[in-house]
């Protein structure tokens, strides 16, 4: 029997809102110790929390993008432990009842194709400030500036059965955050993490191992890594005759290999109870109907469309419905003129490369969606070929202006005039008798020899359908 | 002159028979000279008081004057007051300068009050005495052997002894009604949410209250009028319309001002723990109330002999959660020497808090821990809403309930000390009050053969302040309890205005 490992993530999406979850204080990145952190957030005596609605908003914009229910009220928990980044002694959560419940996330398991997640909950906290164990000898450094920032906690179902397919869900999960614009994502500042809950048993067992927990991985290479070695530490464990010790572990990057941080008796009695503070959330039906009207089409939809009426491939309408950024370039490149399946292949060959060659975020581009339909409708209406295109987007990637300006500007217009080219025609073959000889004794290269020539005498503007089939005609006469 | 009521400092100071200047200086003057034996202040500033004063008085030559400007008053030292120390009686806050002010502080500060002071409490507001504050216990100016009750022990004395014509106080189980009561004057707890929570260092978030001590009912009106209101920084501030709570107050009334009036008298609260001449003082009460033209009616409250034990299982709860920021990590008192963070922890809140605050978070702690929530703190919760429904069933047959505040009168200092659940039995007629939110004020209705006042506790149905004001202010009419003074326990050459 094969060993199976048994997955389940719990994933930390920080919501983009401008202010913290329950102070007016700024959630900006960045900022010198303790500027970002109001009385509120250092917990000062007698300061109260007061609810974050866009928080709110967000967490419902999720709910209704994983199909989960939206609880119409739902009621924050203080979970209380004390540590000095905590200032309050405890941190507000929501416990008994989450704001969303249950729901899916569709993923391409590289392992098992198609594959649906299943969510336990999604449920919204405060984050705690952090302990700076460097500069201060001796000493621990306190920075609260991150204290109050507004999380999604999105728990899944022990679902997935790989390291793999962990990335993957997570990844999906990431993209999907982003689309909805719930979250920024950006994992070098902490904006998305992940703790992974892991256990391995024999293939087909009905019975799930002793889990433990590796917390907070902030990028998709140290999932993969930490649940690849934590996998085969329980699998070596298990065969040597030991057994998994239920603890929630930290993997450490340097040495790719995870450690025990605090086993199941040091767990701490959080002592949970309903947050006097703030009343329960009430959310009524008509916010989450506004709500629902103004969620853009997701990812799984847009795929869906691009199939039965782009008629694309199913990697390519993956491929395009990665970010949000992608599929709106594309969708208005296929508005601007563009034929669906050259756009499709633009959007994801010339312009991916150009982003990510200039280094930058597929949304803050040089040429819009728009313009690159206009472009692609010049080789659609036979102004263009597409090699003279490529020419076109470099120039227009450098700002020399719109595709119908370069195009003027440089002279690119594609020769369609059957006379013109005849003439043309005529002249090479009368110039390279040697080439028409060889075609005549069948090689056929020297065809494309041919066209070479009178593309270069055109400098490449002749319309290489026409020139091809005026040489065909000319090569029968000759 | 010192010791009048809110309404007729106002109207000397409307007059310019007296300037705030003037009133301020003599009162500091007689808080300097009779303090020092009551200790009800934990905080003073002359030139900052002398400053607002004369703002005050400013205030008023421009034609800006509100019913309170330039009437002096004193905060409770749980309040934040922006520049103050505030250390709510305790160690782990000794010399704790805030650097905001509380919602209701703000309120009577833009209504043109003077503070003259912070007053002593019990620490953090847990206590029925005032003894448990680490600055030493505030003293009865009844009898400077007894208590003044607590845990705004320091608010009610001020009150009493004519050092302030106001105070502001906060009640979680009765801590501004029972020292009303043992001081003999009237405190006022309006409805849970009336008056924001903002800047009040929390003990019991869903019990909290800030209210006010004033000499008379129409004072309490004046204050609330000011203090209340809806603030979006405390979630559970009521959002509702601004409402005058002097408007019955001033309505003209004849003989029976408190005709059609029903008082509802819970068997409960005659039982045999009742002191005998608080019984007699609070009957004798009732029937002044029914010579004004009201009648009194026996209810029920069913469950309410719960209200104590259910108070100090979520009391304690939300206190041990409450205070866990007081970690000597940002702020207040850290040990000196420590071995390692555990230790820091450990040693700060140690010293730094006091035996019955301690008691309370190991308490508070126990029925909130794993396996024990349902037995206590679930089962507390649905209690609570039981007597929340006794209450409200009690009010469709009545509008008010009266009873004694305390079933005692005040207590000498160290009686109670050693005895938690007699001093916990102080709170047994008021903390029923803080569990279902409703308003509650306690105004004096006579005195013990000692010469110690004696409260009588008027209840409401929630958002019913301007009523059960409207019955106290008609009773004071009625009455004279409330003029009393205890002056003769003090120098007669001090009394200088």
């Amino acid at each position: 029997m094969a060993w199976e490992a048994v997955i389940g993530l719990e994933a930390h999406a920080q919501l983009s809102t401008r202010s913290k979850i329950f102070s007016g204080a700024s959630t900006a990145f960045g900022a010198a110790p303790n500027t970002r952190a109001s009385a509120v957030d250092i917990a000062l005596p007698g300061v109260l929390p007061s609810m974050n609605k866009g928080a709110l908003e967000r967490a419902i914009r999720f709910g209704l993008a994983v199909g989960g229910k939206i609880n119409r009220r739902s009621v924050f928990a203080r979970k209380n432990y004390f540590y000095p980044d905590l200032p309050k002694g405890y941190q507000i959560s929501q416990y008994e009842i989450p704001v969303v419940q249950g729901g899916e996330v569709a993923i391409q398991s590289p392992t098992r194709g198609d594959v649906r997640v299943r969510l336990t909950r999604a449920h919204l906290e405060e984050d705690a400030g952090k302990s700076l164990h460097e500069d201060f000898h001796g000493m621990t450094g306190i920075d609260l500036n991150r204290a109050g920032t507004p999380l999604l906690e999105i728990v899944s179902e022990p679902d997935l059965r790989s390291a793999e397919e962990a990335v993957a869900y997570a990844k999906t999960l990431h993209a999907l955050v982003r689309w909805i614009g719930i979250c920024d994502g950006n994992m070098q500042e902490g904006s998305f993490r992940v703790d992974a809950n892991v256990s391995v048993r024999q293939g087909g067992d009905p019975k799930l191992g002793t889990r433990c927990e590796i917390k907070n991985l902030n990028s998709f290479r140290f999932l993969q890594h930490a649940l690849a070695f934590e996998i085969r530490r329980q699998i070596a464990l298990i065969e040597d005759g030991g057994a998994v010790e239920q603890e929630t572990r930290l993997y450490d990057p340097e040495r790719d290999e995870t450690r025990p941080m605090r086993t199941k008796e040091d767990a701490q009695d959080y002592r949970y109870f309903p947050d006097p503070d703030l009343p329960p959330l009430v959310v009524e039906e008509a916010w989450i109907e506004r709500i629902r009207a103004e969620m853009p089409e997701l990812p799984a939809a847009k795929q869906q469309r691009y199939v039965s009426e782009l008629l694309l491939s199913r990697s390519e309408a993956a491929g395009l419905t990665a970010t949000d950024a992608l599929a709106h370039t594309f969708e208005d490149a296929v508005r601007a003129g563009a034929e669906p399946k050259q756009a499709a292949n633009w959007v994801l060959g010339e312009f991916s490369a150009a982003v990510n060659k200039a280094g930058i975020d597929s949304g803050d581009v040089p040429v819009s969606g728009a313009e690159l339909g206009a472009l692609l409708a010049r080789i659609r209406d036979g102004t263009i070929s597409g090699k003279i295109a490529k020419e076109v987007f470099d120039a227009m990637w450098a700002g020399e202006g719109s595709a119908d300006a370069i195009i003027d500007q440089r002279g690119l217009r594609q020769i369609s005039d059957a006379g013109a080219i005849e003439n043309v025609v005529e002249k090479v073959l009368a110039a390279n008798a040697a080439t028409v000889a060889e075609y005549k004794s069948g090689k056929d290269k020297a065809f494309n020899a041919l066209v070479g020539k009178v593309m270069a005498v055109t400098r490449g503007k002749a319309n290489p359908a026409q020139v091809n089939a005026i040489l065909r005609r000319k090569l029968v006469d000759a | 002159m010192i010791a009048r009521s809110i309404a007729e400092l106002g109207r000397a100071l409307a007059t310019k028979r007296l300037s705030s200047v003037e009133l301020t200086t003599a009162l500091l003057d007689r808080i300097e000279a009779i303090d020092p034996r009551l200790n009800a202040f934990l905080a003073r500033d002359r030139e900052r008081s002398l400053a607002e004063a004369r703002a005050a008085d400013a205030q008023r030559a421009a034609g800006r004057a509100t019913p309170l400007t330039g009437i002096p008053v004193a905060h409770k030292d749980v309040l934040m007051t922006a520049g103050w120390k505030t250390t709510c009686g305790s160690r782990m806050l000794e010399g704790f300068v805030a650097p905001y002010s509380a919602f209701v502080v703000e309120r009577l500060a833009l209504a043109g009050m003077v503070l003259v002071g912070k007053t002593n409490m019990d620490e953090f507001a847990m206590g029925s005495s005032t003894e448990n504050s680490y600055f030493g216990p505030a003293r009865n100016p009844w009898n400077l052997d007894c208590v003044p009750g607590g845990s705004s022990g320091g608010s009610a004395a001020a009150v009493a002894a004519g050092l302030v014509p106001a105070a502001t106080g906060t009640d979680t189980g009765g801590s501004i009604r029972q020292p009303a009561a043992l001081s003999g004057v009237c405190g006022i707890k309006p409805t849970y949410g009336a008056c924001s929570r903002y800047g009040l260092v929390a003990f019991a978030s869903s019990l909290d209250t800030p209210g006010a001590f004033a000499r008379d009912a129409e004072g309490c009106a004046l204050l609330l009028n000011a203090m209340a209101g809806h603030d979006p920084r405390d979630s559970t501030s009521l959002n509702r319309p601004v409402e005058d709570y002097s408007r019955l107050l001033a309505a003209a009334a004849g003989a029976k001002p408190l005709a059609g009036l029903r008082v509802g008298l819970p068997r409960e609260y005659f039982g045999p723990g009742v002191d005998p001449e608080v019984a007699a003082a609070v009957q004798a009460a009732v029937r002044e109330l029914e010579k004004l033209g009201a009648s009194a009616v026996e209810v029920t409250l069913p469950k309410v002999e719960l209200a104590v034990p259910v108070y100090y299982v979520i009391a304690p709860a939300e206190a041990s959660s409450n205070l866990a920021r007081f970690d000597g990590v940002r702020y207040g008192h850290r040990a000196a020497r420590y071995a390692d963070l555990t230790d820091m922890y450990k040693k700060t809140r140690s010293q730094g808090f006091g035996a019955e605050v301690k008691r309370r978070i190991l308490v508070g702690t126990y029925v909130l821990s794993h396996g024990y929530y349902d037995a206590y703190y679930l089962k507390a919760q649905q209690v609570r809403r039981l007597i929340a429904e006794g209450f409200k069933r009690a009010y469709r047959d009545c509008d008010v309930i009266a009873g004694p505040t305390s079933p005692t009168p005040a207590f000498p200092i160290g009686a109670k000390a050693d005895d938690p659940v007699q001093m916990y039995l102080n709170d047994i007629f008021t903390v029923a009050g803080n569990l279902t939110g409703a308003p509650a004020i306690s105004i004096p209705c006579g005195f013990d053969r000692t010469g110690l006042p004696i409260g009588l506790q008027i209840q409401g149905d929630a958002f019913a302040e301007s009523v059960i004001l409207n019955v106290a202010h008609r009773y004071q009419q009625a009455t004279d309890w409330h003029t009393r003074e205890p002056e003769p326990v003090f120098d007669r050459e001090i009394q200088s205005l």
